[in-house]
């Protein structure tokens, strides 16, 4: 359960923030619509462990992040919480499959290569398993990236603008891919954007 | 995928930097490891064939060249001595043993040195086939002219006047050969060895001169003569004494300042690839700075990215001085068989030589150092920035 009591933050006097109290539960997703400048980024860098709001708690499963050592934050984030971002980042040097798990060795989980080939194959990448990740196609990183964040299993997956830079047809392939694997991995699964292509496809929604 | 290997897998993604950084790094330590081995491998020559000769006594001029020309055969005699001058030399308390020393002819590039039996045990040169020479003009050949030109026992051959090929031959006296040496790592190899009386007759015209040889080599019974008796021989003599210690010494000093400017050159080059590497850690940090955040948000730490940095210009400067030990041998191995007709590669230095040691601990030092800032960089990376901002 993800819960958020009272978070605000500021960058300064101009630019704060008050962000909606959240509950959430396991296998529940949710849907944050804001426009540009309204701290989209900021509440999910907020919810990811990676800024500490002025004001509030956040709590994943019980554990209150304030509670926790700047280090053991990094662990707990590695181990349960995932982000897919709007642009697909991976590590260059390495193939596809080697990225997953090089994820998994440094999330602390077991190194599955098994595990990695069947999501690989979920996913309609089986056959670029071996692929160094700059020769995908667009779709095919996006698509990539959601492999990346929940072959460890995570808790938590946050997606930030997933959608933004892809048409109608992918953007569709991406929401349903990301529920779907959400759910296969047993994760809560939030969303934060401002396409509103996406509104209809959630029933929980929360806009900034 | 472990983080050893991640960053083995960097450099193998970005090869010519890898490569211009490898291809410095083992330019320098393979030039300051050659010299090492050439500096070491000339201390050994001198050392080995200076034997137990405390004074070389020949006509005036340079001392060097008589040293160079009467114990390691590679310069021009300075002239010849009557060989009573040295009789009487001999017959001071302090002289152990006087080897006479005829030389200045030569075959085919090898030379031709007349002396006494003594030269033999100075040497400790082995018989391998035949004996030494009892009469005139019966010669032992060192075991790489043996090998060189095939010589056997029994084989025949004109000596040539000067050192160099082409010179008068004296095609009225024949040598014989009569005896081959075991090969022993000394100047003895190279040369071709008879009694001096047959190197005088070679050359002289009527009967009547007085009998004169090249140089002599002297031991004496103690070291205090090495001060008095060279002294006196050049105050009291017309004779020229050099001691080949003294000389060698000052010999390899002077080649030390050369030694010297090349290694400094070779320590600028180990620290323009420690340079290197870091230009190309940084660059590559500066590309893929968003890589290193994408691996903090899976639960890397921060040493982790160290040790990520690290590891690349470990692996750089270790393998660089990997490949800068091996381009030495090589060198060595090359120089050797063209240097030297005769080819030997009895020297090929494969083990480490104990000066060597400190090379690759230095060069781990300078791609530690390289790291330095690009490690910094890495222990800093700032994930939301470079994530989610991008």
């Amino acid at each position: 359960m993800l819960k958020t009591t009272s978070i605000s933050f500021s960058y300064d006097n101009l630019n704060s923030f008050i962000f909606p109290e959240i509950s959430l539960n396991n296998l529940e997703d949710l849907l944050i619509l804001g426009k540009s400048g309204i701290g989209k980024t900021t509440f999910i860098q907020i919810l990811a462990g990676l800024l500490t709001p002025d004001k509030g708690a956040i709590s994943l499963n019980g554990v209150n992040y304030a509670d926790l050592s700047p280090k053991k934050l990094d662990e707990f984030r590695g181990k349960n919480i995932s982000l897919v971002f709007q642009k697909p980042y991976f590590i260059k040097s390495i193939n596809l499959i080697e990225n997953l798990l090089t994820t998994l060795k440094l999330s602390g989980n077991e190194v599955d290569n098994k595990k990695c080939e069947y999501l690989l194959e979920q996913i309609g990448l089986s056959d670029k398993c071996y692929s160094k990740t700059y020769e995908l196609s667009e779709g095919e990183k996006q698509r990539a990236s959601i492999a990346m964040a929940v072959c460890k299993n995570p808790d938590l997956i946050l997606a930030d603008e997933p959608t933004a830079s892809l048409d109608d047809e992918n953007c569709d392939i991406i929401i349903k891919l990301l529920k779907e694997q959400a759910n296969n991995s047993n994760s809560k699964l939030i969303i934060i954007t401002h396409d509103q292509r996406l509104k209809s496809q959630f029933k929980n929604t929360i806009t900034l | 995928m472990t983080i050893f290997k991640l960053s083995w897998r960097n450099l193998v993604a970005s090869p010519l930097n890898t490569i211009l950084s490898l291809l410095l790094m083992s330019l320098g330590v393979g030039i300051i490891s050659l010299l090492i081995l050439l500096n070491n491998e000339m201390k050994q020559q001198v050392k080995n064939n200076l034997k137990e000769i405390d004074m070389v006594v020949g006509a005036k001029g340079s001392p060097l060249q008589l040293i160079l020309s009467s114990v390691y055969h590679i310069d021009n005699p300075t002239g010849n001595i009557p060989l009573s001058s040295i009789n009487k030399l001999k017959k001071n308390r302090l002289v152990d043993l006087v080897i006479p020393l005829s030389y200045g002819d030569s075959y085919k590039g090898f030379r031709i040195v007349g002396s006494t039996h003594d030269y033999f045990d100075l040497y400790n040169a082995e018989i391998k086939e035949g004996r030494r020479w009892e009469g005139g003009f019966e010669v032992v050949v060192g075991s790489d002219v043996a090998r060189m030109h095939n010589l056997q026992i029994g084989d025949n051959f004109y000596g040539s006047h000067g050192l160099l090929k082409g010179g008068h031959v004296h095609d009225n006296y024949a040598y014989t050969v009569v005896g081959v040496l075991n090969f022993s790592g000394t100047v003895i190899d190279k040369l071709i060895l008879t009694d001096y009386q047959s190197v005088w007759n070679v050359h002289n015209k009527d009967d009547d001169s007085e009998m004169e040889i090249t140089a002599a080599l002297f031991k004496f019974k103690n070291p205090t003569a090495l001060i008095k008796l060279p002294r006196k021989v050049n105050e009291t003599t017309n004779l020229q004494a050099a001691v080949p210690v003294f000389e060698m010494n000052r010999l390899i000093n002077l080649l030390g300042i050369g030694f010297n400017s090349i290694q400094f050159i070779a320590v600028v080059i180990m620290i323009v690839s420690g340079l290197s590497i870091f230009i190309s850690l940084y660059n590559s940090l500066r590309r893929r700075s968003y890589e290193l955040a994408l691996m903090r948000v899976h639960g890397a730490s921060r040493w982790q990215l160290v040790k990520l940095i690290q590891f690349e210009a470990i692996f750089l400067s270790f393998i660089g001085a990997f490949f800068g030990l091996l381009l030495s041998r090589l060198s060595v191995y090359i120089l050797s068989s063209l240097v030297s007709e005769n080819n030997t590669m009895n020297n090929f230095p494969l083990t480490f030589v104990p000066e060597e040691l400190w090379l690759l601990p230095s060069a781990l030092l300078i791609g530690i150092l390289a790291a330095l800032i690009p490690t910094l960089q890495a222990y800093r990376t700032n994930i939301p920035k470079l994530l989610i901002d991008a």
